[in-house]
């Protein structure tokens, strides 16, 4: 088990370039995920880590140690590929030991710790299957299983369950988690998938074109994104964006909004030019209230069983709202809502930062 | 006739089937039937071969192998009476029509000539292509198309268009009339078909296979070993398969490059022919031997080549 340190890590293919200058710090024993949209570089800097791609610049470490140019074979990390890569000539069992044999360890051995693995996993009955013949589902442990049986330094994670269906998906990120705290590797783990990124890390870094936008916990993360894209990208509807025609200036602490004021979190730092100031509020932040400063009018309604999410149209623009499910709301209607302010985010457009509030507690992160 | 198509969603009928399965039995005795007319016709003595109408039923005889695999000279009546007693059943056989056996032929040479020369040059091609294959198909080699282009413009024009600079080369290099002579020119031509086959077979190979394995501690060439050949089996018999028919028969090349020492079996079926009359037991007998060597290695290898032949049709 080992933390992993990656020092302004740059990989460019030719003209493109993959991933720009990334740092971040891996606790050992944390779960880390990757987070963001494909072709943003998380695959690209997963690899690097493993070593089966080379930085055009930057460093990594595996605990005290520079790993960048290391052949992928000497760095005991092991590796979950997306498409699960298991060698269909061969048995469950050969394939659980294909690491093992590497190492030149005794057969009596290898067979103990396959049939340890295989028994964590509940495979203990496919050993003997070819891989080729399991349900997706197995494949999936099994891959686990390789990954787990050399008991490496750290366990990368490439989208695992992305070939899963989503069934079997949920499940995966129950027993993969489990896994992870019974082990307490350090571990990696790449995704598109916010839910599974939300549910499962200690950490994440939401990526996009190459840059870290943001590294938090799945709570910071979501409370308080450092980006637009971050805040768009994090939550499911994503949350509300309502372009104000006006600036704020730093101090300032109410915004106007439709015809009257609410107020905010005070600005701690750097105002904002006329125009170029966002609000963002979750869909779950919103409520309807008679009395509610932004007005609007019903234009659907999606109804999840547990809640409802009701788009609306408003002179800021269309804003969804997630309502409890017990009401009911018609297409149509006119609505007022009301902001939960103490969790509102503001942003500069041009730039896409959102801007340090005082219930913060500081600066924002990225 | 649709309900027999391989996209069918319904079950072929019963009759269907029959008749499919009588055209393919057709066409397969018509295609067989030249061959097992040459082997006939090696077991035939020299009358029965060349009777007509041609004879279906006949007493097997060895004379055609036993006049492949000796020389003899026609010896008078009254010499052969003067002669010992035969000590073998093929020297009674031979004096029984007036012959006596001087010596053997050079049969065996060629024939094992033919065996180095089409194997190792199948196993050169095979082994050069698949390490080729895979470097173009795993890194990013500098002027990749190109090469690969290039290695398939050996194979534009026919072979025997270069034979007369290659003829003055191989002498001067002494590689006339020399077994590794043959191999190399075969593996040459047989190289770019190897290439170019082997790339599509290793491009279908997934990567991961072999990350997976470099990650899980072994070295390149120990991931490609234990991954990826297992995985391009097919694709490397098929391969051995085609490059094995051309070597095995080519005979321009044999006839033009070899002569005493490494002369293989197609030039020298047609000289059998030549001495003493028309020996056509005898030529029949150098054909089936000459030919069971590739239907052997086919039928071996049937299994893949058939995979070989369908392969990226399927899901993996």
């Amino acid at each position: 088990m080992a933390k992993i340190t990656v020092e302004a890590l740059h990989k460019s293919f030719g003209d493109f370039v993959a991933v720009k200058s990334s740092s971040f710090t891996i606790e050992d024993g944390e779960f880390f995920c990757l987070l963001g949209p494909s072709g943003c570089g998380k695959t690209t800097t997963l690899r690097m880590i493993a070593g089966l791609e080379l930085p055009t610049s930057g460093r990594i470490f595996l605990g005290e140690q520079d790993v960048t140019f290391k052949r992928a074979a000497l760095r005991d990390i092991a590796f979950v590929f997306q498409f699960f890569a298991l060698y269909p000539h061969l048995s469950v069992r050969q394939n659980i030991a294909f690491p093992l044999k590497s190492q030149g360890m005794p057969r009596s051995e290898i067979r103990e710790r396959v049939g340890e693995v295989a028994r964590i996993l509940r495979i203990s009955h496919l050993l003997d299957k070819r891989a080729s013949s399991l349900s997706s589902g197995d494949r999936q442990r099994v891959a686990l299983g390789r990954a787990i049986v050399r008991r490496p330094k750290a366990f990368l994670m490439d989208e695992p369950l992305g070939a899963l269906d989503a069934e079997m998906r949920h499940v995966m990120t129950g027993e993969l988690r489990a896994l992870h705290d019974r082990l307490a590797a350090t571990s990696i783990y790449v995704t598109h998938d916010q839910l599974e990124a939300m549910s499962m890390a200690d950490k994440i870094a939401v990526m996009n074109r190459g840059i870290v936008e943001q590294l938090g916990s799945p709570r910071e993360v979501y409370d308080r994104p450092s980006s637009l894209f971050v805040a768009d990208f994090i939550g499911s509807p994503p949350m509300n964006f309502l372009s104000l025609g006006e600036g704020i200036a730093e101090g300032a602490d109410k915004i106007r909004l439709a015809n009257g004021h609410v107020d905010a979190p005070r600005i701690l730092e750097g105002g904002v030019r006329e125009g170029d100031l966002v609000l963002g509020i979750r869909p779950e932040h919103l409520q309807f209230v008679d009395e509610g400063a932004l007005r609007g009018v019903v234009f659907g309604v999606e109804y999840l069983g547990s809640a409802q999410i009701v788009t609306l149209t408003t002179p800021h623009g269309v804003v969804r709202a997630r309502a409890p499910a017990d009401r009911r709301i018609s297409v149509g209607e006119r609505l007022g809502l009301e902001l939960r302010t103490d969790r509102l985010s503001l942003f500069e457009k041009s730039t896409g930062r959102a801007l340090a509030l005082a219930r913060n507690g500081g600066a924002a992160h990225g | 006739m649709s309900a027999t198509t391989a996209h069918s969603i319904v079950e072929a009928s019963p009759r269907a089937k029959t008749v499919a399965g009588a055209i393919v039995i057709l066409y397969a005795l018509i295609t067989i039937l030249p061959l097992l007319w040459i082997c006939a016709t090696a077991f035939k003595s020299q009358s029965d071969a060349i009777s007509y109408p041609p004879k279906l039923l006949f007493t097997p005889t060895l004379e055609g192998f036993v006049d492949l695999f000796t020389v003899q000279t026609r010896q008078p009546p009254d010499f052969i009476a003067k002669l010992p007693p035969a000590k073998s059943w093929y020297e009674k056989l031979a004096r029984e029509r007036g012959m006596v056996i001087a010596g053997p032929s050079p049969v065996v040479g060629r024939f094992v000539n033919s065996l180095i020369v089409g194997f190792g040059s199948t196993i050169l091609a095979t082994l050069l292509g698949t390490l080729a294959a895979y470097g173009f198909s795993r890194f990013r080699v500098p002027l990749a198309d190109d090469l690969l282009f290039f290695i398939l413009s050996t194979r534009m024009m026919p072979p025997i268009a270069v034979a007369v600079p290659i003829y003055l080369m191989y002498r001067w290099l002494n590689l006339y009339d020399t077994q590794i002579g043959l191999i190399l020119l075969y593996s040459a031509v047989n190289v770019s078909l190897a290439v170019w086959l082997l790339k599509g077979f290793i491009d279908e190979i997934p990567r991961e296979y072999e990350e997976a394995a470099l990650v899980d501690g072994y070295t390149r060439l120990q991931a490609f070993r234990k991954v990826v050949l297992p995985q391009a089996a097919t694709g490397i018999a098929a391969t051995a398969i085609f490059c094995l028919i051309f070597s095995w028969n080519e005979y321009a090349f044999a006839l033009l490059l070899t002569s005493a020492n490494a002369q293989t079996m197609p030039p020298f079926i047609p000289f059998i022919i030549g001495e003493g009359g028309q020996n056509w037991p005898a030529v029949a007998a150098a054909t089936t031997l000459f030919l069971t060597p590739i239907v052997f290695v086919t039928i071996l290898l049937r299994k893949h080549l058939l995979r070989g032949i369908t392969f990226g049709a399927v899901r993996r």
